[in-house]
């Protein structure tokens, strides 16, 4: 039996236990308070670097890379993933390479990276760039050829034409695992970003992180979790809301009570 | 009557791995203007190729297949496919007018066919829905909506009741039929339900087990224009019959050898 009030007490109830249990810990001294700040003292670091900006500037720094590299990885990976998926002697030349390339973890290519573009935010867009332009030509790809063949025979079957096909019948058919391609290189692309400015930064949410740790400071680290953790969610939230609008066919896929989310 | 369709010596082979199949053998075909041909057979005997081939879908190994132009810029066919073919990703107008669209029809005038035609099957209230929000039988209709709003020489069905429930499907017969004799024509319908195909088609064609060849043909006597009051009638049951002894041995041939 689904009761939606219960649920909710549950989904919201569960992680203030689990937080409350955490404070508890410290304060019995089960866990230590050098390692594991009690919830208390994150939550009054965290609104103290929100207040005085400071979260909110590397954040910006972060964002602004993120969204720069992504752009340009998203749109060069849309075009090649359309071309691929649509020639197929182009994807038989080039499928086996991007595949090779892709398992390379984007973290081990940082170093070349700078090299070849700097130590600015150059290097830094770069590296998002590259992360996501595999993981959505990959997708995008895969979505062309995956189009349901009775839909291209249907098609055909009406007279449309190559452009026309493309238009009407490829695209719209491609378009949700094309999604779904374009939010896993999103969560990618934060990760990649962090990754990338513990090592190759002034600022930024991984420097600040990084920053913490050299300075011993493990609350302004969770402070620093946070923000990566609220970035990750409304980056699902944006791209999903993008997508239904892109998308009004689809179903909702909000997780709602009793059904599971496919998404 | 003139022949609308003409298929001769129409003969298709698949490549396959190893050895070629024989999908069609020999087929020839012809029907008149304003005729309703059944074409029943046990799955796999490559009725639907024979449609394909019809569509210009596929080409055929041998033989040729041909269907008569008319005088205007009317299309040569539609297919009207399973359910599931109509584009989930268009509404109901959208996807009536989808035929029109791709030949150019000026939005205006092939939204007002299309919504014509979205009445006549009775869905004037889901112009703007999307297919998730319709029934199979609902999905149906447009599928149907869509092939006679495109206004073709000739309408080629592939089993379009075929993935329904029994009540939807005697439904959409009915439906189908009055739709159908409001204009008459020439369809050829491909299916591997006996009584469909008397109700339905004005003759049946009856197609062997693979290689597809044609077996046998049954003249429908119900005059038209009929409803589907004719399952009661004694002859119906007594065609159906007849029709299930010369196809029983092709559907064993076409379930493979028993164990």
């Amino acid at each position: 039996m689904s009761d939606p009030h219960r649920d909710r007490l549950l989904a919201l109830g569960a992680p203030i236990f689990l937080v409350g249990l955490w404070e508890l810990a410290i304060r019995t001294g089960v866990l230590d308070a050098r390692f594991f700040p009690p919830p208390s003292l994150v939550i009054l670091t965290f609104w103290r670097l929100l207040t005085d900006g400071t979260l909110a500037a590397h954040t910006a720094a972060s964002v602004t890379r993120v969204l720069a590299g992504f752009a340009i990885g998203a749109a060069a990976g849309l075009a090649a993933g359309l071309a691929l998926g649509t020639v197929r002697s182009l994807r038989v030349a080039l499928e086996p390479t991007i595949s090779a390339l892709y398992v390379i973890p984007k973290v081990a290519i940082l170093p070349l990276v700078m090299l070849i573009f700097g130590l600015g935010e150059a290097s830094k867009i770069a590296i998002i760039a590259i992360a996501t332009f595999f993981i959505v030509v990959i997708n995008t790809t895969a979505a062309v050829v995956g189009v349901e063949p009775l839909y291209i025979e249907a098609g055909r079957a009406f007279g449309a034409r190559r452009l026309q096909m493309f238009a009407h019948i490829i695209l719209p058919g491609a378009l949700p695992a094309i999604f779904t391609g374009m939010r896993l290189a999103l969560g990618t692309a934060l990760i990649v970003i962090i990754a990338a400015e513990f090592v190759a930064a002034k600022d930024g949410i991984g420097y600040f992180i990084w920053f913490a740790w050299n300075t011993l400071r493990p609350e302004e680290m969770f402070a620093g979790f946070i923000v990566i953790g609220a970035l990750g969610m409304l980056s699902y939230e944006v791209v999903r809301r993008i997508g239904r609008r892109v998308m009004p066919w689809l179903e909702d896929d909000r997780p709602r009570g009793g059904r599971v989310d496919h998404g | 009557m003139s022949a609308k369709i003409i298929v001769s010596d129409v003969t298709k082979i698949y490549p396959g791995q190893g050895r070629p199949v024989v999908a069609l053998d020999r087929v020839s075909l012809k029907v008149p203007e304003g005729e309703f041909v059944c074409i029943v057979g046990p799955s796999g005997c490559g009725k639907s190729t024979l449609l394909r081939i019809l569509a210009g879908l596929v080409p055929c190994s041998s033989g040729t297949a041909a269907i008569a132009g008319g005088d205007r810029g009317k299309p040569l066919h539609s297919l009207v496919f399973q359910e599931y073919a109509i584009f989930p990703w268009k509404t109901v107008l959208q996807n009536v007018a989808f035929g029109l669209q791709m030949r150019g029809v000026a939005r205006p005038e092939r939204e007002a066919t299309a919504c014509e035609w979205i009445g006549r099957v009775g869905l004037s209230e889901f112009t703007d829905a999307y297919p998730r929000q319709l029934s199979g039988g609902m999905r149906q209709r447009v599928g149907i909506a869509r092939a006679f709003a495109n206004d073709p020489e000739v309408l080629l069905m592939d089993e379009p009741l075929g993935a329904l429930d029994a009540q939807t499907r005697l439904i959409l017969m009915d439906e189908l039929l009055h739709l159908w004799e409001a204009d008459r024509k020439t369809v050829v319908y491909v299916t591997h339900d006996i009584e469909e195909a008397i109700l339905l088609g004005d003759r049946v064609v009856l197609m062997t087990a693979r290689p597809g060849r044609l077996k046998a043909e049954f003249t429908v006597p119900f005059t038209r224009p009929r409803g589907i009051e004719v399952m009661g009638d004694p002859a119906f049951a007594g065609l159906s019959y007849q029709i299930w002894e010369a196809l029983r041995d092709e559907a064993i041939a076409a379930m493979g050898p028993r164990a």
